[in-house]
């Protein structure tokens, strides 16, 4: 009951229960319900699961899969330079 | 077979190989290999004979209309077969109350599209149904086409070893299609690949390349395609899903429904079967075809586990590709 | 996809695996409770990858799976009548009821459709005013904010022909339910990501603390499910029995505040039937009185409706991982993916399914 999907808000419209926002994933759009994410603004990347967005991801948190993966010290090639998450041409600015 | 007909009956899964094994071959006979088409020998000529019928909804969809995918859909059944289509028959059913311009738009567009096939429509017929007995057109359509070629193309020809591919992006008519169905409303740029394939088979036939085996791949995508041929040649396919081209939105839509771009529909690809020498020659010829540039090798053929279509996932790990039972749902779990 | 495709990498999934292998003294199961997670560990051949000592056995997380025989009766009756349109999403329309599935009463002329999000229903009710609009409002914890958010918004826009058939249920009883079964042979959970998005963390320390076992609360991509079992193995090995938050760009401890407020003023506890495993107490939701009149039940005279579920399919042993399904009488023969007798078998991912598909 779970297949909630990432995607990048592009727009938002309307206040309070009746906010809906714009949601890019992977280019497809579709408007969502951001009544559950007061917070959420242009840009933000949102978990949208049946049309209602349910919280903003967490950029620093999204690399611990795999800073996790390094202090398992399993790693014996250096570690992978850009962070997974850096945008192309996106400076690595601290989350 | 089922007590009544579903529609998954109609989703070019697992319950339609049933309802035609269990109705129509007992009553038809099974005249040779079942394939997309009839090979006829009439008068030492070498005829493909073939026959669909388009329901589509909505009618025109983002990339084509019901009239384009009737026409490039037969002319694609008679490629399947290694002939060059030459005439193409439409029969319409019409609901009352049709609008009579958009019936212009949708003859008009066949016209069109049989040119560029190069084929001619020669015959056809009209019957009107009453409103709310059908759903405004459907087109049921024939095709006949010349073998010229005198090689055979057929499951029985596939051996071990055989490279496998495809002519290009998967999964861009059945979300077109969706985009535009009332219920799953979403906004893209994505238009249905609908084209003729008798081009690039062309183009692999008139340079020698040994093709074993051609398929399209409609109704249940690359997956239920593949499984077919495995069933029908006792061998095993091996994937690589790294390999198989979805483009970034159609992976997005699919993603967002819940579905696996293997299993959505398409109008314009076709899986080659071919022998592992003419491989890359194969690959380079389709590429420079039109609307074919995002060809690829994705697999090839093994003697082990037969009748079995495996994948080496996006993780490098092996898991099987089976075909389902009716149409893939939208799904949220 | 970003968020997506990083999580997808063949290099970091081998290095996790063998991180994994070098873990691991001893035989564990490892239960992953979502069906979403399942279909992930499928469809990637997760399972492929890890060291033959750890056996994943898949939960009763999954609508298809766990939704009672009498519900999807009551969909079948409403679905049928000729005023109604019956939305649902895609997953419920194979479920076989009693006699019949929501694709039969399409198939015989019901208005059934399926639909992405409950609003877009909401959407239909405003469009067909002389239609009644009834939604198939099932599943877990993650969909009750849209289902909430549906009827308040039907409220605030005085809809009146708007309806829910509700079949809610919640994930912390059901393992409670399946760690008190005797002869229970679970080591850890991967507890499901998208349920503790909206709840958060704070119900399973109870269960980690009362049966002593791991819980690591994990996300749906295959990095998350590898790192999720990682991380619960690690727990084993240790004697630890935690609570660990392995999907924390999605889950924060609290969860969606804003999301549990709107499901506590629309929804109220209540006991729920789980097929094939029984009546839970304090296991699903229900909408609260003063919503009564968007109850599809009610509104339709279904609420006294019971049926029982065919003695013949063993789904429920299935389920609690107490039974094969090579030790069903029907497995393969009456009972196939065309022609499911039960939930594990409807499911593409239900243990059955799997098993008719793979070890055939």
């Amino acid at each position: 009951m779970c297949l909630a999907v990432p995607g990048q808000l592009i727009s938002v419209s309307g206040e309070g229960m009746a906010r809906t926002g714009r949601v890019s994933f992977g280019g497809v759009s579709k408007e969502v319900s951001l009544a559950l994410v007061p917070e959420a603004v242009e840009g933000d990347y949102v978990i949208v699961h049946v049309g209602a967005a349910l919280s903003v991801v967490d950029e620093a948190e999204a690399e611990e899969t795999f800073r996790y993966l390094q202090e398992m010290g399993e790693l014996d090639s250096p570690p992978p330079s850009p962070s997974p998450f850096a945008e192309e041409g996106e400076a690595e600015e601290p989350a | 077979a089922e007590a009544q007909i579903l529609l998954a009956h109609g989703g070019g899964g697992r319950l339609m190989h049933r309802l035609i094994e269990d109705v129509f071959l007992p009553a038809f006979g099974t005249a040779g290999e079942r394939h997309d088409g009839a090979v006829l020998e009439i008068g030492g000529v070498k005829l493909a004979f073939t026959t669909d019928a388009y329901v589509v909804r909505p009618l025109v969809f983002p990339g084509g209309d019901i009239g384009t995918l009737a026409v490039n859909g037969t002319v694609n059944d008679l490629a399947m077969c290694g002939a060059t289509p030459r005439y193409l028959s439409a029969a319409f059913v019409l609901e009352e109350g049709v609008s009579t311009a958009l019936l212009a738009r949708i003859a008009a567009g066949m016209a069109r599209a049989a040119a560029a096939a190069g084929v001619a429509l020669v015959t056809g017929d009209t019957k009107v149904v009453d409103r709310g007995k059908g759903d405004g057109i459907y087109i049921a359509t024939a095709g006949i086409g010349v073998v010229a070629h005198d090689v055979t193309i057929a499951p029985s020809r596939v051996r071990p070893g055989d490279a496998v591919l495809v002519n290009g992006d998967l999964g861009r008519h059945g979300i077109a299609i969706m985009s535009a169905r009332e219920g799953l409303a979403f906004e893209t740029t994505i238009e249905s690949d609908c084209m003729p394939l008798n081009g690039p088979v062309a183009a692999l036939l008139d340079a020698g390349v040994a093709v074993h085996c051609l398929r399209d791949c409609t109704r249940g995508g690359l997956a239920s395609t593949l499984v077919e041929i495995a069933e029908a040649t006792r061998l095993h396919i091996r994937l690589d899903e790294r390999a198989v081209p979805v483009r970034e939105e159609v992976r997005g839509a699919c993603e967002l429904l819940g579905l696996d771009p293997l299993y959505v529909a398409n109008e314009g690809r076709f899986a080659a079967v071919v022998a592992p020498q003419d491989a890359d020659r194969a690959l380079a010829i389709l590429r420079a075809q039109p609307g074919c540039e995002d060809a690829a090798r994705i697999g090839h053929v093994s003697a082990d586990d037969p009748g079995l279509v495996t994948m080496i996932s996006a993780i490098g790990a092996a898991r099987l590709v089976d075909m389902l039972s009716g149409e893939q749902l939208p799904r949220i779990c | 996809m970003k968020y997506v495709d990083e999580y997808r990498d063949a290099d970091a999934a081998r290095r996790y695996a063998d991180a994994l292998a070098g873990l691991v003294t001893r035989p564990w199961t490892i239960m992953e409770i979502c069906g979403g997670q399942t279909h992930a560990i499928v469809k990637f051949g997760v399972d492929a990858l890890l060291p033959p000592a750890i056996t994943l056995v898949h939960g009763p997380g999954c609508p298809v799976c766990v939704t009672p025989v009498e519900l999807i009766d009551k969909a079948v009756e409403i679905a049928g009548r000729p005023e109604v349109i019956f939305c649902s999403y895609g997953d419920m329309l194979r479920v076989p009821g009693t006699d019949k599935d929501l694709f039969t009463v399409k198939a015989g002329g019901g208005d059934v459709r399926i639909v992405y999000a409950p609003l877009d229903a909401l959407a239909l009710a405003r469009r067909h005013p002389d239609r009644q609009v009834v939604f198939f409002a099932v599943g877990f914890e993650t969909t009750a904010p849209a289902h909430a958010l549906a009827v308040a918004r039907a409220r605030a826009l005085g809809v009146e022909n708007f309806s829910l058939l509700v079949s809610h249920v919640l994930v912390p009883p059901a393992m409670a339910a399946l760690l008190s079964a005797p002869g229970q042979r679970v080591d850890g959970f991967l507890a499901a990501g998208h349920v503790c998005t909206v709840m958060g963390t704070g119900e399973y320390a109870p269960l980690a603390e009362r049966f002593r076992v791991p819980i690591v609360i994990t996300g749906f991509e295959p990095l998350d499910l590898l790192q999720g079992i990682t991380m619960t193995v690690r727990q084993l090995e240790e004697g630890r029995a935690a609570v660990e938050n392995q999907y924390a760009r999605a889950v924060r401890p609290a969860g969606n505040p804003a999301a549990r407020r709107l499901i506590a003023e629309v929804f109220r506890v209540v006991p729920r039937k789980w097929r094939g495993i029984g009546e839970i107490p304090e296991s699903g939701l229900g909408l609260r009185a003063e919503f009564a009149r968007f109850d599809a039940e009610r509104r339709f005279g279904a609420a006294a409706y019971t049926a029982e579920e065919s003695s013949e399919c063993i789904s429920g042993r299935i389920l609690r991982g107490a039974g094969k399904p090579p030790d069903c009488p029907a497995f393969g023969a009456r009972c196939t993916p065309e022609h499911p007798l039960g939930a594990t078998m409807v499911s593409a991912e239900g243990a059955c399914a799997a098993y008719y598909r793979y070890r055939r």
